[in-house]
Parts: C-alpha cells; structure tokens; sequence
C-alpha cells in the first residue's frame, strides 16, 4: 500500500512536468510519423480502390482493381516465385547458418576471424550485391554459351545463391547467441552419460537453442517475401515469357511485380497498389504468426 | 593426453575447412576488386582472370567513374553522407525523446503512438511507397535536405520500439531526484537518461545507419533523380539504364562504395554485429 501511494507520487513528480512539453518530445516525431506512415498508408489502402494518376484524379471503382490483380498471371507467377524462393532459402540458409554457428562455437583457432568474414556481405546494400553476382553468373555461364537472364532457372537460383550468402552470416549471429546459451552443466550432464556427439546435438543442444531457429526460420521468410533490391539488380525480372496470353516476368518476386506493374503506365496505378496492400496483408500475417510462434517458445521455457 | 591430440587434428582439419570457406566467401568482393583494374572488354571476356599486362589499365577506370554517366559519382557520394548522417542524427535524438515521453506519460497520445509504432514495423515499404512519394513532392521533401523528414517518419516505428524496450527498464528514482533537485524535464531528459541510453543508442544507429545508407528504392521514389543521387541510385543508374555499360567503371565504382562500408566494419565490428542482430525484432 505504502509503496504504491509512492509510486504513484513519483509517477506525478516525473510525468506531470513532461506532460506539458509535449511539444518539445512527441510532437517532431508524431507529425514526421504521420507524413511518413501514417497519411501514406490510409491513402495507400483508399487509392487501391480507385483508378488514378495522381491521388487528385482518383475515380472510386470499387474492387474492380483487387480482380483484375488476382487474375494477373504476372502477380500469380510472382506469388509463386516468393513461396518457392522462401521454401528453398529458409532450408538452406538456417542449415548452413546452424552448422557454421555449431562449428565456431567449438574451440576453434580464428572462430572471431571466422566470424567477421562471413557477416560481411550483410553490410553491403542489395542493389550492389545484385551487381557484383550477376558479374559473376554471367563470367561462369559464358563459359556454356548462355547468360544469367536467358533462363528463369538460372535467375531464381543465382538469387538464392545471393540471397544465402547474403544472409548465412546474419543468421549465423542469431545462432552462435542461442548456442552460447545452452547451459554448460545440461553439456556436461550428457558427455558424463556417454551420450555421442550427434545425441548431444540432436537431443539437447538442438532443443535448447529452438527459440533462435523460430527467429531465424521467420526473418528468413520475411526477408524472402520483402525481397526487392536483389531481385531488381539480379535479374529485373527477366527473362519475360508468355503465360496465358499476358506477359510475365519469369522470375519476378512479389515487391518487383507491384513496382513493375506501376511502372506500365497509369492505367495500372491502381491495381499496383491493390497489389500492395495484398502483399502488406500477407507480411503482416507473417509477422504476427511470428509474435505468435515466439511466444509459444518462450513459456515453454 | 590422447584426447587433446585428437581434439587438435579434427580442430585443424574444421579449421582448415573455414579457412576454405571464408575464401570463396569473399571471393565476390575480390573479383569486383580486380576486376576494377582490367579494361572494360576483359572484364566480361575473361572476368575471373587476375589482370595481365594487356587487361591491366590501373587507376583510369577509378577516374572514369568519377564522372561516368555524366554525374560526379562524389556528388552521390556527398548525398549520400548528407542524408544518413543527417537522418540517423534525427532518429536518434527524437526518437529517444519520444520513447521517453511514452513511457513516463500515461495519455491517450502515449497509448496511440505506441501502438501506431508497433502496426507501422509490419507494414513492408510497397504498401507505402507511392503515396509516400505524392506526399513527399507535396511537401517539398523531395531534396536530400528535406528528405531525413521522410526518414524519421518511416523509421520511427522501429526506433522508437527498440529504445521503449531500454527506457522501460531505467529506474524512476534517478528521474525522480533530478526532478527534486528542481531539474526541468529537458535537462532531465538530456543529462540524466540520455547518457543512460547509450548502449541503445549504439544499436539503433547502427541498425539505422546500415539501412539509410544502402537504401535505392525510398531516395530512388522521393528525390528528383535529375538533380540529386545516392550511392545506390548511382550504381543502379551506371549498370541499369545504359546501352553501352562500362563494366571496369561500373566495378570501380562498385568498389568505391563498398570500401566506406569494410572500414567501418572493420573499426566497429562489435558494435556494429550488436546493432544490426538487435533489428532482428523487425517483421
């Protein structure tokens, strides 16, 4: 009781004189907010409702633009794209990530060096990283006749090949703080009852560092569905095919195809950013499944 | 005795290993490297081959590139520091204060913002971008020096999170007794929790700084391209738009922006894996 009544005296002896600069706390980043989220996000879901050039000609139309984006064949080949791309890169960086986090974590000469080396590529921004390795698919395929954008195969997988590389050393981090977590007598308790080295791993190490792979089995799922600047630098989306009487872009993921589709000129504003607002419902319910999955983990702990 | 001996062999063979691995690891980053040394015909007939007397051509393709694509590549270099620099300055002071503000006022403004900032970190940027781009022209942020408006806007969500999470666990007392010794809240705020949030500080620049740095597609959609250009927007330009696309400058210049980047890493690497680990909370 007594604690709460001063508690409460000091929430007013702090909160009472901040109240009154409000201006001077929120105001700056609430108004820039707005601008920046908020307003362009209401618009956002409004305009994708309309036909427009600019938000001053929008024509209401109702959800002529979300049928006409779900019968895109472009926007469909580009779903398809990311949830393949997703699938195929979750497996492979989280695997590759885990084994190269187990691997340093051992006592290993140069693990730091190691570790510096494969963070790197994170740092470099997607549009260069597109460059540098399209420079190089192209440098190995010469060597068979052909190019990077001749075939939607070698596109999508020379993607996942940057993607991976890009991210193992990320992913990596996130594994090497869970790994380093794993108490030290639960090791010891299981080398004390002559458990192998793949026992150990797969009946405790691997159940105590669960919360790392929920992590990082999302953030490589979400970080495949936002993927742009790669995709753009890559490929562009190229080569383009026919499919069902419209042209697609082979090997378009879904941000590139909204960005593409708004670029063909202004009849198609519109169902770009019915596009958009799909793909923002898809991301959210990634993210909150994420929250979800996260959750779980930590009471079972 | 007999077990530290098989420890060290099956070490060195791992060890062995890596050292193989992290060479094809920064393979890409040395083929840019010597690549920006041949002339522009070597490099996609022969883009693997280290530079012969015949390919090699020094420093011209670094001094081509510097005005390639009839824009000083300096000048997106220029921008390119303005803005980060600029934007990362803004997120931190004011959204240190906002966070603050959110966790010592119980209002309905509080309540508001924080929740707009927790909805506004799953929203990808294509839900926003066109209509960010109406509103910025509007509004004249369309200059790198209005554009850290836009930047603190978008990236509040994030930022104002991660330092929520930090102030949330300062004790009031400190605060309190500031405020008996008659400090108002701004200098409260600036000489007793900002030295406090320092760590904090630390990660969200860096996450920031990593992001407003290699950002193409907002400074592509909001700045007037003609006049003004990023780093990434210049890369992208040089390799992009051309018909006649001259590789030995395009890698030279790729080199030149990614050099900043491995000095940095290499003076701050804790730091620096710290911060960007910390954004993993991001959706």
């Amino acid at each position: 009781m007594a604690k709460n009544k001063t508690a409460g005296k000091s929430i007013n002896l702090v909160q009472r004189p901040i109240r009154k600069y409000a201006p001077v706390f929120i105001l700056p980043t609430f108004l820039a907010f707005v601008i920046g989220f908020v307003w362009p996000f209401l618009q956002g879901i409004y305009l994708s409702f309309t036909t427009f050039n600019t938000p001053k000609d929008a024509k209401w139309i109702g959800f002529e633009n979300y049928v006409k984006a779900f019968s895109d064949p472009g926007f469909v080949n580009a779903f398809k794209n990311t949830a393949a791309f997703a699938v195929v890169s979750i497996i492979l960086i989280n695997v590759v990530a885990f084994f190269i986090a187990y691997a340093l974590t051992q006592k290993m000469r140069g693990s730091n060096v190691f570790r510096t080396v494969f963070f790197m590529p994170n740092l470099i921004g997607g549009v260069v990283l597109g460059y540098i390795w399209s420079m190089i698919f192209d440098g190995i395929l010469k060597n068979y006749g052909t190019y990077l954008t001749a075939n939607g195969t070698y596109g999508f997988w020379g993607l996942v090949i940057l993607v991976a590389w890009q991210q193992i050393g990320y992913m990596m981090i996130i594994y090497i703080a869970g790994l380093q977590a794993v108490p030290e007598d639960m090791l010891e308790a299981a080398r004390i009852d002559g458990a192998t080295g793949s026992q150990t791993l797969f009946q405790v190490i691997l159940p105590n560092v669960m919360p790392s792979i929920t992590t990082c089995t999302f953030l490589t799922l979400t970080n495949s569905f936002k993927m742009f600047d790669q995709n753009m630098a890559l490929t562009g989306g190229l080569p383009s095919a026919i499919q069902n009487g419209a042209k697609v872009n082979v090997t378009e993921l879904l941000a590139l195809n909204i960005y593409s589709t708004y670029n063909i000129g202004k009849n198609y504003h519109g169902r770009a950013q019915a596009k958009a607002v799909v793909f923002f419902i898809l991301v959210a319910v990634l993210a909150i499944a994420q929250q979800a999955a996260t959750r779980s983990k930590e009471v079972q702990q | 005795m007999k077990k530290k001996n098989t420890y060290s062999t099956a070490s060195k063979i791992l060890t062995a290993f890596f050292v193989l691995l992290c060479l094809v690891w920064i393979m890409p980053i040395f083929e840019v490297l010597i690549n920006s040394f041949k002339g522009n015909t070597f490099v996609s007939l022969e883009p693997f081959a280290l530079p012969s007397s015949e390919s090699f051509v020094g420093f011209s393709n670094y001094l081509k590139g510097m005005t390639f694509g009839n824009y000083p590549f300096l000048k997106s270099v220029g921008y390119s520091f303005y803005i980060t620099i600029v934007s990362v300055i803004l997120i931190l002071l004011f959204c240190s204060m906002s966070a603050w503000y959110i966790a010592r006022v119980n209002s309905v403004l509080s309540k508001v913002f924080y929740y707009l900032c927790l909805f506004s970190m799953i929203v990808p940027f294509q839900m926003v971008m066109f209509t960010l781009t109406f509103t910025a022209d509007r509004l004249k942020l369309n200059t790198p020096f209005t554009i850290p408006i836009v930047y603190l806007g978008f990236g509040a969500g994030l930022a104002i999170f991660m330092f929520l999470g930090f102030v949330k666990g300062l004790p009031l007392e400190i605060e309190e007794a500031a405020a008996i010794d008659g400090c108002g809240p701004l200098r409260t705020f600036f000489s007793v929790v900002l030295p406090m949030l320092k760590p904090t500080m630390i990660s969200v620049g860096i996450l920031e700084l990593m992001w407003v740095w290699n950002d193409y597609l907002l400074p592509y959609l909001v700045l007037d391209r003609t006049k003004y250009m990023t780093i990434p927007i210049h890369v992208q330009y040089l390799k992009g738009s051309y018909g006649a696309v001259d590789l030995g400058a395009t890698m030279a210049v790729i080199m030149l922006s990614i050099i900043p980047i491995i000095v940095v890493y290499m003076f701050c690497q804790k730091h620096i894996i710290k911060g960007v680990a910390a954004g993993a909370v991001k959706g």
